[in-house]
């Protein structure tokens, strides 16, 4: 339940089932009309790791790739900078 | 004033389309205007069951498409609701079997005998659904509380946007203010946050409209049911967008759907 909502006093349960059905909804309508689904988003997440390990060495359990509002896959790449190279395809 | 055309349409199927259209039409004839309620749910008709003129359809919107009959000999004249007018669908065609381009003329030709033409969508989002918004000036969309509904209500605002038509209203029907209130149903502040379109009307859940429907008396033909009252908010903001959203007892409307701001595109 919103800040709004407690202002004007409601008091209803933020825990409820209705404020799940919301969560739930805002997180698949990002995907829906991104035309993309939550599992397409995994292998999307593996590629990227693939491409980029292939230039410099990534912290595969740190990198998280999410669809924003609006329509942004924002991806965060945490470099392992203490290795060298993992799958070394450099020319 | 220049005739309306308005498409009713959900994506989800059982949401209250066809009640809500009925209702809609008797509360604008109510208020003086003369409306055409229109059945495009070809081979699947409910309009006229719902209005209970089921024993006078005679011609249908099909007949009129095929040029069987002129537009004002397909129309059945409400006898409770002077200036309520219905065109049934047909029950034997499919809807592949008309075009967009068919519905088009139809809508044209329609506009002469009244103020608004309000077409009954199908339910999905195929050719019935697409022959349902081609004529259309303005599109209501129309969706319950709950999960599925409101998923499908979401793709029906791109498709329609797709079709050029102007963004989508909302009806949220069906509400229950007690699950409201208890946590257990979206509000209408929920599902425009989520939707992000404008509001044009509620309608909380009325267990008169069970009754209504077996009698085939529209419950706003009569006042004083919640659902009535409802129906008759909606006719006023669609003469009248200035009037305010009905307050249904034990759920205020809320400072998103007052306001009835537009910011789907994130302006």
């Amino acid at each position: 339940m919103g800040l709004l909502a407690r202002l004007f006093g409601r008091t209803t349960p933020a825990d409820g089932s209705g404020a799940i059905a919301k969560k739930r909804l805002k997180f698949v309508l990002e995907y829906d009309r991104a035309h993309l689904s939550p599992g397409e988003l995994e292998l999307i997440r593996d590629e990227i790791i693939a491409t980029i390990s292939r230039h410099v060495n990534v912290r595969r359990e740190d990198v998280n790739i999410t669809l924003e509002h609006g329509g942004r896959l924002v991806a965060e790449i945490p470099l392992d900078r203490h290795a060298g190279p993992t799958a070394g395809h450099r020319a | 004033m220049a005739a309306r055309v308005i498409t009713l349409t959900s994506g989800k199927g059982g949401v209250g389309k066809t009640t809500a259209t009925a209702n809609i039409g008797v509360s604008l004839a109510r208020m003086g205007r003369r409306v055409i309620v229109l059945d495009a749910d070809i081979g699947l008709r409910n309009l006229d069951v719902v209005m209970g003129l089921e024993n006078r359809v005679v011609y249908n919107l099909v007949h009129v498409i095929r040029g069987t009959t002129e537009a004002d000999r397909a129309l059945i004249r409400d006898k409770r609701m002077p200036g309520l007018m219905l065109l049934a669908a047909d029950q034997h065609s499919e809807k592949d079997e008309i075009s967009e381009d068919e519905m088009r003329e139809v809508g044209e030709a329609l506009r002469a005998h009244a103020d608004y033409v309000l077409i009954d969508s199908p339910a999905g989002i195929e050719q019935g659904f697409r022959n349902a918004m081609a004529p259309a000036d303005e599109v209501v969309l129309i969706t319950t509380p709950e999960v599925s509904a409101v998923r499908d209500a979401d793709r029906v605002i791109g498709l329609t946007e797709a079709a050029g038509k102007p963004t989508p209203r909302l009806i949220l029907n069906r509400i229950k203010p007690r699950l409201v209130a208890r946590g257990d149903m979206m509000d209408m502040d929920d599902v425009v946050d989520i939707l992000q379109i404008e509001i044009l009307g509620i309608v909380p859940e009325d267990e008169r409209i069970v009754a209504a429907t077996n009698r085939g008396e529209p419950v706003a033909l009569q006042m004083g049911s919640p659902a009535a009252a409802a129906f008759d908010n909606i006719a006023a903001r669609l003469e009248d967008s200035s009037v305010p959203l009905i307050a249904l007892d034990g759920a205020e409307p809320g400072l998103l759907a007052r306001l009835a701001l537009r910011f789907r595109h994130g302006n």
